[in-house]
């Protein structure tokens, strides 16, 4: 079977009338569109760029700029949360570690540690959406670079302390969302808008004396364990 | 006389007290004269080459609504030291399959036939290195031997991409070469030489006094030399020897470090060949208005030096406006397929310059030089000129305030930001 043969001329384009008249076209529309292509992407020369300069040349911090409703890293107001444990049995991926226990001098119900893993969380938000007390949330900061890989579990609990006893309405104002977690990492802690990011300035910021995680599971282990010859080399932490 | 002959003959006079014409060791002298000129129009195409790549980079981003480079020293003007000390410092691959001599030799060939047309090119009213009186043609020929390098490169790579670039490149080259060729033949038949100080001579200052302004027919010789030229540069948008959709990157793809950089530096340096052909051979070149070159040549002491740095000044004003133009038109115009490449140059470029140079012909014989006639087509073309950048103009406005009001709407700032405000 022999395949037919194409038109050579587009049949979708009736073919202008007389081939002179085609090619003067031809040249008035190189031209034409030429020169208005020209004074399109001049006039673009006089337009104020769409870039935003992050993270020096702003007006105003960029996460002042993100929606609220953004899900940045989370934070937890500790004078809210009644240990209810809701956040991390839902957790998916078992990044939120909560201890409490009940102190025998005072009787009182006392958490001892709240741990969020960032490094794990994948930002789902269903934590957020569990907690029925306005403590647990999602902020806007998401410059959550940490120099060592244990930095990235937060503990929001550093010593012992009195589980609430208050009903919701009864209890303290949200702290505003964000100002838990710039107190925690400096690296959070908003810039001045026109301060010019250096890799100087960045290191001679101070390290957050954190404590060192004992009990919970180092984020760097996960990728080793993860492996299957895990098994058969176990890293250090992994021993005992 | 030009200046470096000038130079050579006052080095003799000055340090050894003797008579240049009958010293024997004159030839020295202007060996030594002829070797700092050479560094310095080295030393111009690296100066030129390298701020250049970073104001295109500045002008790209503010056509497509970015900033471009701007952290690299102030405003990102050190951008392109960072970029040529970042390519010095590579390693320089060989292809193992690559034909080696072919391969080493292709950059340094390019870069010689870029940098062989910088001898004839008349930078100020005596600032050149040599006024051959075959100016043109020797242009013409000379950056004929970057077709030469490009296929070596794209042959002695051993990769087909680099072939078909290389292979595309030489088509466009000899292609564009006719229409070039044909559109500065109006020019040499007007001006009766093809050496380039005389084609510069033979126009002045004024504008009307330009090659451009003098008939119709030179106006569109004018044009088709651009497009052509902007073709044999394989800028966009006729860049396909490189079209990344196509051939990933053209003859250059196996090439890294230096000799990577040496074939972006003849492109760069190309550019400017062109803008300043077109600038001797149409836009009066570096007269300056209302003074005579026999003005010039008289002058004596700092006055002379005064008139030769005020033709320079001209002279590189004018070829870096076209080089904005080519940069414009670069981030405006989509690339053309090849057959749309070949027609345009064989359909319309040739059969047009063609007409062109026939044209001028016939207004040589009919019309009278300094005649009414003349006088009149001179006027009228001017006037063509001026409406065409007032109608840029009103259209650049028009399309400014188009989307101006909404954008003051949207955003609560106002669309205004003119170029020279450096975010
Ligand atoms: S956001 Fe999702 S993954 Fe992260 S802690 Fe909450 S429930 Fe777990
Ligand atoms: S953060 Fe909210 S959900 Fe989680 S334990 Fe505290 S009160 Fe319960």
């Amino acid at each position: 079977m022999v395949p037919t043969v194409p038109p050579a001329v587009s049949p979708h384009r009736r073919p202008p009338r007389g081939t002179v008249r085609a090619y003067f076209r031809n040249i008035r529309l190189a031209l034409s569109t030429a020169f208005d292509g020209m004074s399109v992407t001049m006039s673009y020369m006089f337009r104020r760029p769409l870039t935003i300069q992050y993270p020096d040349k702003i007006d105003k911090p960029v996460q002042e700029m993100l929606p609220e409703s953004y899900r940045g890293v989370l934070e937890v107001d500790m004078d809210r949360c009644t240990v209810c444990l809701q956040c991390q049995k839902i957790c998916p991926l078992g990044c939120i570690n909560i201890e409490s226990c009940k102190n025998p001098e005072t009787g009182n119900r006392e958490v001892t540690k709240f741990d969020i893993d960032i490094g794990l969380c994948m930002y789902c938000g269903l934590c957020a959406e569990t907690c029925n007390f306005d403590a647990l949330d999602h902020t806007r900061e998401f410059e959550a670079t940490v120099t060592t890989p244990d930095q990235m579990i937060l503990h929001f609990v550093e010593k012992p302390r009195e589980v609430t006893k208050l009903k919701a309405a009864e209890m303290p104002v949200r702290k505003h969302k964000g100002s838990i977690l710039q107190k925690m990492i400096p690296a959070f802690g908003r810039r001045h808008p026109q301060e010019v990011w250096t890799p100087t300035a960045y290191a001679a910021a101070p390290v957050p004396a954190l404590k060192a995680p004992t009990a919970t599971p180092k984020p760097a282990a996960p990728v080793a364990s993860a492996a299957p010859s895990a098994a058969d080399s176990p890293t250090p932490e992994q021993a005992p | 006389m030009n200046i470096m002959h000038y130079l050579a003959d006052l080095l003799v006079r000055s340090l050894f007290k003797a008579d240049p014409a009958t010293w024997p060791y004159t030839w020295i002298a202007y060996a030594v004269v002829i070797g700092v000129g050479a560094l310095l129009a080295f030393a111009f195409v690296a100066i030129f080459a390298g701020p250049v790549t970073w104001i295109e980079r500045r002008i790209a981003g503010r056509i497509q609504s970015r900033i471009g480079p701007n952290r690299n020293g102030p405003q990102g003007c050190l951008q392109w030291l960072a970029d040529g000390i970042k390519c010095w410092l590579k390693e320089d691959l060989v292809p193992a399959t690559a034909d080696k001599p072919l391969y080493l030799a292709a950059p340094y060939l390019v870069f010689t036939g870029m940098f062989g047309a910088f001898v004839v090119l008349p930078f100020g009213a005596h600032v050149i290195a040599a006024d051959l009186n075959v100016g043109l043609l020797y242009i013409l020929a000379v950056t004929s031997l970057v077709v030469v390098g490009l296929l070596m490169a794209g042959w002695g790579s051993n990769s087909k991409w680099a072939l078909f670039g290389g292979v595309r490149s030489a088509a466009q080259l000899v292609s564009y070469e006719v229409p070039s060729a044909f559109s500065l033949m109006a020019v040499v038949l007007m001006a009766g030489t093809l050496s380039t100080q005389g084609i510069v001579g033979a126009q002045g200052g004024w504008p009307w006094q330009w090659f451009v302004f003098r008939n119709p027919f030179l106006f569109a010789a004018f044009i088709m030399y651009f497009i052509s030229a902007i073709a044999e540069g394989n800028r966009t948008p006729f860049d396909l020897p490189e079209a990344e959709s196509e051939i990933i990157a053209g003859y250059n793809i196996e090439y890294s470090g230096m000799r990577f950089l040496f074939f972006l530096f003849a492109e760069w340096a190309n550019m400017w060949i062109m803008a300043a052909v077109a600038t001797l051979a149409f836009l009066g070149g570096w007269q300056i208005p209302g003074i005579s070159p026999e003005r010039i040549a008289e002058a004596k002491g700092w006055t002379f030096v005064g008139w030769q740095a005020l033709s320079f000044a001209i002279f590189v004003f004018k070829g870096t406006c076209l080089v904005f133009t080519i940069i414009q038109i670069r981030w405006t115009l989509p690339r053309l397929r090849v057959d749309q490449l070949m027609i345009t140059c064989w359909k319309y470029l040739v059969p047009l310059s063609m007409g062109s140079a026939t044209g001028v012909l016939l207004l040589m014989a009919l019309v009278r030089e300094g005649g009414i006639v003349d006088w009149v087509m001179r006027g009228a073309m001017l006037l063509v000129g001026l409406l065409v950048a007032g109608a840029y103009i009103r259209k650049v406005r028009a399309t400014f305030m188009a989307d101006r009001d909404n954008y003051k709407k949207m955003e609560g700032r106002d669309l205004w930001y003119p170029p020279y405000r450096l975010p």
